[in-house]
């Protein structure tokens, strides 16, 4: 068939899936007084479209910074207007100033619910299109299965369509940027960055790559010809575009300020919740968020992962070719959300944004979240549709040889030999090992209730077990990155 | 002849993985009045005797489908009552509490594997394609996605909510029993499926022509007509003795208890009206709206007095009995005969000259549509009565596929009306764009060498073909050709 014919069938399956998942709960829904996520989004809404910009990021009498205030930058404030002038049109009483708290309506839940499916038509769903159709490698058949895996993924459908938020935007955004280095438009691609930063500031854990990248590729074409032209005109494409984004809030310094505190809420401490990170984890052993000062803190984390970013950004910088950029992404991201300040269990998302094979830990380390928003349900459905077509449509489990892993050079530096076990079964248990914990995991999660001395063990085991797979991950593609031969730079894996 | 299967069957397994995860993501969509009934069924046969099963009266929706379905709902009422056992209660009319739900949705996509066991076993019976190494051009997976992932079975089964997957699941099984020459299961499949849901009447002359003709007739002369001398009695006995027991079976109980007329006054309610509350688009839609029309200029021509005319209005929604002010009134036995009339040519034709099997689907196929086009009160959803076994013809051949794609194409979209809620307006529109996309590719793509084993290419060689056609309505054109000699 057609591949036009076979990507707009994986499109609509897409599709599918997410309003399928829209007709579940949403965060919050219901829970009086604060509720959740869904009804952030509103209240943004209600805020940008009554309010002068210059409020909108601060503590007044008609804008209650404790009750969901703004904590993403400008780009999120502006589509929420835009979003809040369509209400407008529909049924002003959704954001009504004050008095449009906590209104939930089957019309209002098919509204924002739209919303989100329009920014992935939009934005999200072109990139992942272009992305594996123009830039993957193989056959067409292989294209339009990661196509089909990846419109798929569960973890940004339950994020977005079931609990709530917008990562799509942001996650699109990203992928033009990569779209767009991968493909020569260095500008366009720094350009789409830059708006995904500006959307959300998560991306932040993308953009140490793109910067060593562009760069090493500057610093490449020489640094007195060819790439200093290349280096300022990205400069300031990367330099309008912010000043554009952030245009009300450049004119007071106070105002520049205020957005950058509500941004990164350093007071809040090193973690939240349970998340599947290094600092959660260890608070299991070491009570180390009431042991250091919170300056102590920020320090311990902004160091380690600097750190952990430092090989990987070396490597690049050293040898800027896309299929490293590709790799720093996964490891950049990997090292900010083990040791960074004040990760969300959400952020886990832009982990998969540019390699397929998401771990199942990945679907795993969200449950928690997505038990409270009752999306038990979805969440089993497209976890086990994505495992097994995924292994289906690619075999995941068959390329498990050294070669195919790109371990090759690493083993023969290390000399190291896998001698009583041979590495394809190594992979295959580790695999079959992942898969059934998860299974266990949510299912006692689901079914079992904690015993009331540890009343937090399920999503304390979860974030646990996820946290040491994304450690072995983080190993895992750095070693790969770092002892990558030139000569195996043409074969790429999707 | 029942072909090789292409290779492993791994793509069908994914197939059908792929749909029921649909159906499972479903689970929490929009639902019916048809929901309540098959709960209060549940609820009919689990608390009452059998004796009360077809005088119930408590709810508005009483039992009115064969004995065999009230058995069904009574062997799926013992596993719902882990699920919830206040849904079993006659009294508790509209309950829904989530468990419910669960219970009734999963019960459908269970007994769906019942479709699904059908389906494999007709993609055994098509003959495969010239290149059998690519298994996604082959008509047997073209016909797996078409049967599996059928757009109207998908929304009428799992989000308006009724039992077509397993009821269909029974008749495609019968059908392809009798592609595989076991003539006398395909028989009994079919009484069984009569006496699940009586709306397969439709295309029981098909089921007896066929039978008495190509079964019990054994050999034919050598210019293909009649040898009377050759008629076997025993297979007529044996057909006789199969179908006599499972009506036995079913009705059995009911004439012991001498209930037959209160049973057969539910499945047969004459009184419900001409046309369903939302109207299928068949001939007497047609008819109406010409009456209203009619009536209308009549008013303003000043030729009929407004007093006069009946009250009721045809459009109300509400199910009753109404007589027409312009044209003749209808009554059932005009659609009836309507119906035999609009179904005897093909009747005739696998009488006079019989074709196989495939002779047979294809008059199934004209008995269904003709019955829904001049029924007595037709529900839209017949329509799939006629698109599921096109089908099967339409893998193979290229007139069938044109056919096929306007007829599942429109009749789809007839079925729009059912969903009428916001939040299922994107799901609907989507699905059915999937199915349209995927049957036009890969019809296309399957005719577009003539890799079809050369059937049905038009007129035969002879000359011999007679062309009829149906009749020429709104929401599609339907011919039928008389089919070329195959083996059965």
């Amino acid at each position: 068939m057609e591949t036009w014919a076979v990507a707009s069938i994986c499109v609509l399956l897409g599709l599918t899936a997410r309003w399928t998942v829209s007709l579940n709960s949403y965060s919050g829904a219901s829970k009086a007084p604060m509720f959740g996520d869904y009804e952030a989004q509103r209240h943004w809404q209600e805020v940008t479209f009554n309010l002068p910009v210059r409020q909108w990021y601060f503590n007044t009498t008609d804008n209650d910074l404790k009750y969901w205030g703004l904590d993403y930058p400008p780009l999120t404030a502006f589509h929420s207007l835009l979003c809040a002038h369509i209400a407008n049109l529909i049924n002003p009483d959704w954001i009504e100033l004050h008095k449009s708290r906590g209104y939930e309506s089957p019309a209002h839940k098919f509204f924002m619910r739209a919303t989100v499916i329009f920014a992935d038509v939009l934005i999200y769903i072109p990139a992942v299109v272009v992305y594996c159709l123009y830039l993957a490698q193989g056959s067409s058949k292989t294209k339009s299965s990661a196509l089909l895996c990846i419109l798929l993924y569960p973890g940004l459908i339950l994020i977005d369509n079931g609990h709530f938020q917008y990562n799509s935007v942001s996650l699109g955004l990203a992928l033009w940027g990569v779209l767009g280095l991968g493909c020569g438009h260095d500008l366009l691609g720094s350009l789409a960055f830059t708006l995904a930063l500006s959307y959300k500031q998560m991306e932040l854990y993308h953009a140490l790559p793109f910067f060593w990248y562009l760069l090493g590729k500057c610093g490449k074409l020489g640094l007195t010809g060819k790439g200093l032209i290349l280096l300022v005109k990205i400069s300031l494409t990367v330099l309008v575009s912010f000043a554009l984004c952030w245009l009300p809030f450049l004119f007071d310094p106070q105002q520049t300020l205020q957005v950058i505190h509500r941004l990164f809420p350093m007071a809040r401490g090193l973690f939240e919740d349970k998340v599947a990170n290094v600092w959660c984890s260890l608070n299991i052993l070491v009570k180390i968020k009431t042991l250091l000062s919170v300056d102590t803190q920020i320090y311990l984390s902004f160091g380690t992962t600097l750190l952990a970013v430092l090989p990987s950004s070396i490597k690049l910088l050293m040898k800027p070719t896309f299929w490293q950029f590709r790799l720093a992404l996964m490891n950049s991201s990997l090292a900010f959300f083990l040791f960074s300040f004040q990760v969300h269990e959400k952020s886990i998302l832009l982990l998969m944004s540019v390699i397929l094979s998401a771990p199942p830990f990945v679907l795993l380390s969200m449950l928690p979240l997505l038990l409270k928003d009752n999306l038990f349900q979805p969440y089993i459905i497209t976890s086990l549709g994505f495992i097994v077509f995924s292994l289906y449509l690619f075999s995941a489990v068959d390329r498990s040889s050294v070669d195919d892993l790109r371990l090759g050079p690493c083993c023969r530096l290390t000399g190291t030999n896998f001698l009583w076990f041979s590495f394809s079964t190594v992979v295959k248990l580790q695999f079959a090992l992942s898969v059934l914990t998860m299974a266990g995991l949510s299912f006692m999660s689901a079914a079992l209730e904690p015993p009331a001395k540890l009343p937090d063990l399920f999503p304390v085991l979860v974030s646990a077990c996820a946290c040491v797979h994304f450690l072995g991950f983080l190993l895992y593609f750095n070693l790969v990155q770092l002892t990558e031969s030139p000569r195996s730079d043409k074969k790429k894996i999707n | 002849m029942a072909a090789p299967r292409d290779g492993t069957l791994s793509w069908f397994l994914a197939l059908t993985l792929g749909v029921s995860l649909i159906k499972f993501l479903l689970i929490k969509a929009y639902h019916s009045t048809d929901f309540e009934v098959h709960r209060n069924w549940l609820a009919i046969t689990h608390s009452l005797p059998v004796s009360k099963w077809y005088f119930e009266e408590t709810s508005e929706w009483t039992l009115d489908y064969p004995p065999f379905f009230a058995w069904f709902e009574y062997g799926l009422s013992h596993i719902a009552k882990y699920f919830d056992e206040e849904m079993l209660v006659v009294q508790n009319l509209t309950y829904a509490s989530p468990a419910t739900i669960l219970f009734q949705r999963l019960s459908v996509i269970f007994t769906d594997l019942v479709f699904v066991y059908a389906v494999k076993e007709c993609c055994k019976c098509v003959q495969g394609g010239k290149r059998p190494r690519d298994i996604l051009g082959s008509p047997s997976f073209v016909l797996a996605v078409l049967l599996l992932w059928n757009f109207g079975l998908l929304i009428v089964d799992h989000i308006h909510f009724q039992y077509n997957g397993f009821l269909f699941g029974v008749f495609l099984l019968s059908v392809a029993r009798h592609f595989q020459g076991r003539h006398l299961e395909g028989a009994f499949l079919f009484a069984v499926l009569l006496n699940l849901k009586h709306i397969y009447l439709y295309i029981a002359p098909a089921y007896g022509i066929y039978l008495l003709r190509s079964f019990c007739l054994i050999q034919d002369n050598s210019d293909g007509s009649l040898k009377w001398r050759n008629f076997s009695f025993i297979r007529l006995a044996a057909l006789g003795i199969i179908v006599c027991s499972v009506f036995a079976l079913s009705f059995g109980p009911f004439l012991a208890l001498d209930q037959l007329p209160q049973v057969l006054s539910r499945l047969f309610p004459f009184k419900r009206g001409l046309c369903h509350a939302y109207w299928a688009p068949n001939f007497w839609a047609l008819y109406n709206a010409a009456d209203k029309a009619l009536s209308v200029l009549g008013i303003k021509l000043k030729l009929l007095d407004v007093a006069k005319l009946p009250k009721a209005s045809m459009t109300g929604g509400l199910v009753q009995e109404f007589q027409h002010s312009v044209l003749p009134s209808v009554s059932p036995l005009i659609t009836l005969i309507c119906t035999l009339i609009s179904v005897s040519p093909a009747l005739f034709s696998i009488w006079h000259r019989p074709c196989g099997a495939r002779g047979f689907l294809r008059c199934c196929v004209i008995c269904a549509l003709g019955s829904f086009l001049f029924g007595w009160h037709v529900h839209e959803k017949a329509i799939l009565m006629a698109i599921l076994p096109l089908s099967i013809l339409a893998v193979e051949s290229k007139d069938d596929a044109g056919v096929f794609l306007i007829l599942a194409t429109t009749g789809h979209l007839s079925l729009f009306p059912l969903l009428f809620t916001t939040p299922e307006f994107p799901i609907k529109i989507l699905l059915m764009l999937l199915f349209t996309l995927y049957s036009f590719t890969s019809l296309k793509r399957l005719f577009r060498h003539g890799v079809a084993a050369g059937r049905g290419q038009g007129s035969s060689p002879a000359g011999d073909s007679e062309q009829e056609f149906g009749v020429v309505r709104l929401h599609g054109l339907v011919h039928s050709h008389d089919p070329q000699r195959y083996e059965p």
